[in-house]
Order: C-alpha cells, then structure tokens, then sequence
C-alpha cells in the first residue's frame, strides 16, 4: 500500500515540477505547482510528518498560490515561449540539471549512511505530530521560532513599501461620478508639509490655488 | 519505502526546479521554480527527521516554508513594482544590474 501511494505521490509531484517548468502560461504553470504541492503533502504524510503535511497544504497550497495568481491576474500571464539558456547554447540548461541531479545523488546516496537503505527509525506514538512540533518551537528552537515570526514582520513591510503606489493621486480620483468633488476626512484635518503622495503630486497646492481663485472671483 | 527513494525524488525535484530557473524569462515563472528548488530541499529534511526519527528536520523543514513565504513576498512587490513602472517583466531585459 504504501508503495502505490509512494509511486502516485511521487509521479504528480514529478509532473507538477516538469508542469511547472514547461507549460508557457504563467497561470498554467501556478496551477501544477498547486498539483506539486498537494502531491508533496502525501509524502510527506507517508514520511509521518501530519503537521508539516497540514502547514503545506493550508498555508503553501492555500494562501501563497493565491497571491500567485493575483499576481498573475493583475500582471497579465503573457505566453511565452520556452526557451533555451541562451542563444549560443541552448542544451545548457538541461546539461547542468542532469549534473546537479547526479551530483546530489552521490552527495545523498552514496553518503554511506546505513539507514538510507531502511524504512527509517522505529515509529513512535506523536512523533511528527502538532504537540511535538509545538513543543519543540517552544523549547530547543525557540530563538529561531521568534527570528521567523521578525523575518515575517519585515517581509510584510519591505512587500508594501515596494509595492505601493508612487506616482501620487490622480487628479480624476478625487471627483465622483457625477464630476463633483469628494473631500475625505483626512483632507480637513491634515496638516500641510508632512510629505503625503497628494502633496508630493502637487495636488494640495493645486486645490489650495483653485479654492484661492474661486473667492476671488466672487463664488 | 526506503529513505533513498524519497531523498532520489527530491533531488529530482531541485533539480527540475534548477534546470527552470534557468530556462524561464518570465520572473513569476522564476519565482515558481525557486518554490520548487525549496520544496526539494524540504522533502529531504523531513525524509532525514524520518530516517533518524527526530522531529528537529522537521522544525527546519516548517521554518524553510516561512523563508518561502517571506520570498514569495518580496518577489511578488518586486514584480508588481516593475509592472507600475511600466518595465517590461522579462529577466532579459531587466539587465542594468548586471556587472
């Protein structure tokens, strides 16, 4: 049984990978590697690791494969042909593959290590499981438990200050529908000078020399 | 199973994730093949914790996921910060880093 298993796993993991690497649109290429995962979640269920498997396929399968394909959505996968490493030789890519294959073989299998060939260590009642993992977070490995959730932090901040909008407002967002103007709460109460992306597009001042015109004339 | 054949799969994996790093212009697809380079390297940490019967390979394997994660992050703002500034998303052309 476990071997049926092992094998299907293994193929769909093998085949999302090969998906992932060959299929020319981007979207195409996200949904096998959503296929690669699940298929990943299986070994590592016959590799009696629950808790990794669940963290795989919640938050791997789950919340990161959607950023992807927002991100795909919001670029528009353009297709693309595949192709080679480089015009001057295109086999490269695939010749450095099978070495780096090769390579780790040896480097894995032929490490001489006797328990390579076995099933594994005996299995234990709650190894690999939740309370394990927990208490392992919290006692041996607590420092880098709390460097990741740091880590986390900072990736979240360096992804919105890359990503966010710098060209400043348009001025059309600032009229409604009906072309009358919305005046948000913030535009009140705030104080002028403090580099927001309305001032640094100029839009503030604008607005200030429009208003400064209208009483003049007499509105 | 023995451990060999799942640590043989995950050097497949890497593999195939390397030889698409490689071959792909597109640096979604880049990103992709860098998830499934990470991926390989996290079979073989959770076939080792089973070899030895350890749960410290998996702890690493779970942090893996988090620098994943944190990867995914940035490049995905990279890639969205090159589309604002109306660069074309291609690694071919993005070329003025390069020595």
């Amino acid at each position: 049984m476990a071997e049926a298993v092992f094998f299907v796993a293994s193929l769909g993991a093998l085949g999302g990978a090969v998906g992932v690497v060959a299929l020319s649109n981007p979207f195409y290429s996200v949904l096998a590697l959503v296929g690669h995962l699940l298929s990943l979640a299986a070994l590592f269920l016959l590799l009696r690791a629950e808790f990794v498997a669940a963290a795989q396929v919640v938050v791997y399968a789950g919340a990161v494969m959607v950023l992807y394909v927002f991100v795909v959505a919001y670029i528009g996968g353009e297709e693309r042909p595949v192709r080679g490493a480089g015009p001057g030789f295109p086999l490269g890519a695939p010749v450095f593959a099978g070495a780096l294959f090769v390579e780790l073989c040896i480097a894995t299998l032929g490490s001489g290590l006797k328990a390579i060939d076995s099933e594994g260590a005996g299995y234990e009642a709650g190894f690999g499981s939740p309370a394990q993992i927990g208490e392992l977070f919290l006692t041996r490995f607590l420092l880098s438990f709390e460097l990741a959730s740091f880590l986390l932090l900072v990736a979240a901040v360096g992804a919105v200050v890359l990503a966010r909008r710098r060209r400043g407002l348009e001025d059309e967002e600032d009229l409604a529908a009906d072309g009358r103007r919305v005046i948000s709460v913030g535009d009140l109460f705030r104080p002028e000078g403090v580099g927001t992306q309305a001032e640094s597009a100029g839009l503030i001042h604008e607005r200030r020399e429009r208003e400064e015109r209208q009483r003049r004339e007499g509105w | 199973m023995a451990i060999g054949w799942y640590l043989s799969v995950s050097a497949l994996v890497f593999s195939i994730g390397a030889a698409g790093v490689l071959v792909r212009r597109n640096p979604l697809v880049i990103l992709l093949c860098l998830e499934l380079m990470l991926n390989g390297a996290t079979l073989a940490l959770v076939a080792f914790a089973r070899m030895h019967g350890n749960g410290d390979g998996q702890v690493f394997a779970l942090i893996v996921m988090v620098v994943a994660a944190c990867e995914v992050t940035i490049g995905l703002g990279l890639i969205v910060a090159i589309h604002r500034r109306r660069l074309p998303v291609d690694v071919d052309q993005l070329r003025e880093l390069r020595g």
